[in-house]
């Protein structure tokens, strides 16, 4: 138990995993870069203008601004934990590249916080080719929203550190699909994204604030996309940074159990 | 050009029986690999019983067994990514727990499994890889294109990996792991399911490093593969050292010079059994060691009525099947 939260020794290395993934997201941009864009403008159209129609406001907020931040959230916490999932997964696994990788100067915590790192990435480019998109629909204002960057980042290291601890301990990648459907999918719908957390019975909305990560992500967002910043941020803030470091120590101590035999 | 092509054979044993001379092989500058008392278990199976052995620069060392002797575990853990459970081992002078990123940087390793990265090309991959190793882009992009042309890779230059074959993947490996000019090479059934052409490119690759001086570790099961490269080489099975010795020497001490092989047949066995000739049966022939044929022949001819009958120089597959016997391994 107590290896699991020795504090790995990580060098800059790990920035050579983070730029091997990047030259590869490079090459690939044509796959890449719709997603996002296409994504953002599903959500906005089947939301906005579909349920959007049925209520106007919540919180003396038009909807479509409601959920504008929601969809951020959401973007952050899906790219960097399909990323350390599947995407490492099958680097892992199927390609060996962690193999590879260790027989060079590289050591195996320097190759899982390059994944990190790498993961956390994936968000803040998500999060990217989204904003413009919402800007041009004026669902979000500036330039607080231009915030949304870093809190990517922040949010998605601790998705990538949760993600990364599931592919440590899944015996395949089927197994796989149980994170996304009883963690990632309730979530997605239960935190404070489509309805306001406080529309929850008070016992859930204390387990959604203590359990459940992307609502402080989407609590964040909202403040910076509305604007309304209030000194409670700090809290959201304090418990995205405790989490996320827990998970990323726990994550690679639990890689390293899985690839060093 | 990192590589020069120099007449070095006669040359490299020159310099190598001077080395010797002088330093007697207990220098630490001139051990590149040292082990002792060696040992790795897996939960309760021991896959690495207790071995030791030392490298020396310059050459060219074997580790031959069946599967599952505990080659492939010996070389990870010379390479530094899988700690041993106990025992010494000392890679440059180092030890793999405590200097891993040190050691690594002066090591190229070709692994026993394929994996090279899908998401380049040939060229990415040896360009990616040199990354790894902190080499200069500059460096790195003239070394690769170099090492393509040593591998006979050059057409390949900006091929996605999947679409080679086999040999080519291999050869591609290879050329990795010379990306960091390594103090040490360690190859993990460098051939391995390669058809012969393949097997003999990659031969005359490692016979012009070794000719290079470079220090090469290699297994593999194929003995010929291990007659015609190593200088010296160990015989493993089930985690331990059976014999170590230069191939040559080996076959000499544990066969002998010949082997005689005669279809076997009643008369056969109790002729050579009232002869006191130690023979071994493998199927249908008799294989009789020994160090002069002649005789053996002579005397079965003479008197066993034999129906066919070969005489063949005896190989390390004699030294092999006789150490680790017949059965069939996975
Ligand atoms: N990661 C592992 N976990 C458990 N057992 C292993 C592992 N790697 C190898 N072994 C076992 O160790 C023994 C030696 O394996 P290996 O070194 O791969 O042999 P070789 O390379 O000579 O074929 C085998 O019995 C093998 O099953
Ligand atoms: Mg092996």
């Amino acid at each position: 138990m107590a290896h699991l939260f020795s504090l790995p020794p990580i060098s800059s290395r790990a920035g050579r995993v983070w730029h091997r993934n990047l030259v590869v997201f490079v090459r690939t941009w044509k796959v890449n870069f719709f997603p996002p864009l296409v994504d953002a403008l599903l959500y906005l159209f089947a939301i906005g203008l579909g349920i959007g129609t049925y209520i106007k406001e919540v919180d003396g907020v038009p909807y479509i601004n409601f959920i504008a931040p929601a969809i951020l959230a959401i973007s952050v916490m899906n790219s960097a934990f399909f990323e350390c999932t599947y995407g490492s997964y099958v680097r892992m696994y199927y390609q060996k590249s962690f193999d590879a990788m260790i027989a060079t100067p590289l050591s195996i915590e320097d190759v899982i916080a390059g994944e990190l790192l790498w993961g956390a990435t994936r968000s803040v480019l998500y999060v990217a080719i989204m904003l413009p998109v919402l800007v041009a629909f004026s669902v979000i204002s500036l330039p607080l929203s231009l915030l949304a960057l870093p809190l990517a980042f922040l949010g998605g290291l601790m998705f990538a550190a949760i993600a990364m601890c599931f592919t440590a301990i899944t015996p395949g990648i089927d197994t796989l699909n149980y994170p996304m459907f009883l963690f990632i999918t309730p979530m997605m719908l239960f935190s404070g994204t489509f309805f306001p957390l406080s529309l929850l019975p008070e016992a859930f909305q204390y387990i959604a604030l203590a359990l459940l990560p992307l609502t402080h992500i989407v609590a964040i967002m909202r403040m910076f996309t509305l604007p309304a910043l209030s000194w409670i941020i700090l809290l959201h803030l304090a418990w995205i940074a405790a989490v996320t470091i827990i998970f990323c120590v726990i994550s690679i101590n639990l890689m390293k159990k899985r690839l060093i035999v | 050009m990192q590589y020069r092509v120099l007449p070095l054979h006669n040359m490299r044993i020159f310099i190598h029986s001077r080395t010797n001379h002088w330093i007697s092989g207990s220098n630490p500058v001139n051990v590149i690999i040292e082990a002792q008392n060696l040992r790795k278990n897996f939960g309760d199976l021991v896959a690495v019983d207790g071995i030791a052995f030392s490298v020396k620069k310059g050459e060219v060392f074997g580790f031959l067994g069946p599967n599952g002797a505990g080659k492939t575990t010996t070389m990870k853990m010379i390479a530094s990514v899988s700690p041993r459970t106990s025992g010494v081992l000392q890679v440059f002078g180092m030890d793999p727990d405590v200097q891993p990123a040190e050691i690594k940087q002066h090591l190229g390793v070709v692994p026993q499994e394929t994996n090279l990265d899908p998401d380049f090309t040939c060229f990415g991959n040896l360009f990616t890889y040199s990354g790894y190793f902190d080499i200069p882009a500059q460096t790195a992009q003239k070394r690769s294109d170099e090492l393509l042309e040593f591998v006979q890779l050059q057409e390949k230059r900006d091929v996605e990996v999947e679409k080679l074959s086999g040999g080519m993947k291999r050869r591609l490996i290879l050329a990795r792991a010379l990306v960091n000019n390594p103090d040490l090479l360690i190859l993990d059934e460098p051939t391995i399911g390669l058809d012969p052409q393949a097997r003999h490119l990659i031969w005359e690759k490692l016979k012009t490093l070794q000719a290079q001086g470079n220090t090469i570790v290699l297994t593999t099961h194929y003995l010929d593969e291990a007659a015609r490269l190593c200088d010296r080489l160990v015989i493993m099975d089930q985690g331990e050292i059976l014999v170590e010795g230069a191939p040559a020497d080996l076959v000499k001490l544990h066969v002998g010079e010949e082997i005689v092989e005669v279809e076997k047949s009643a008369e056969v066995l109790s002729c050579l059994a009232g002869h006191n000739i130690p023979y071994e049966v493998t199927g249908d022939t008799v294989q009789i060691a020994t160090d002069s044929s002649r005789e053996i022949a002579k005397i079965l001819l003479d008197c066993c009525q034999p129906k066919k009958m070969l005489t063949r120089p005896a190989t390390l597959e004699d030294v092999f099947l006789k150490l680790t016997g017949r059965t069939l391994r996975d």
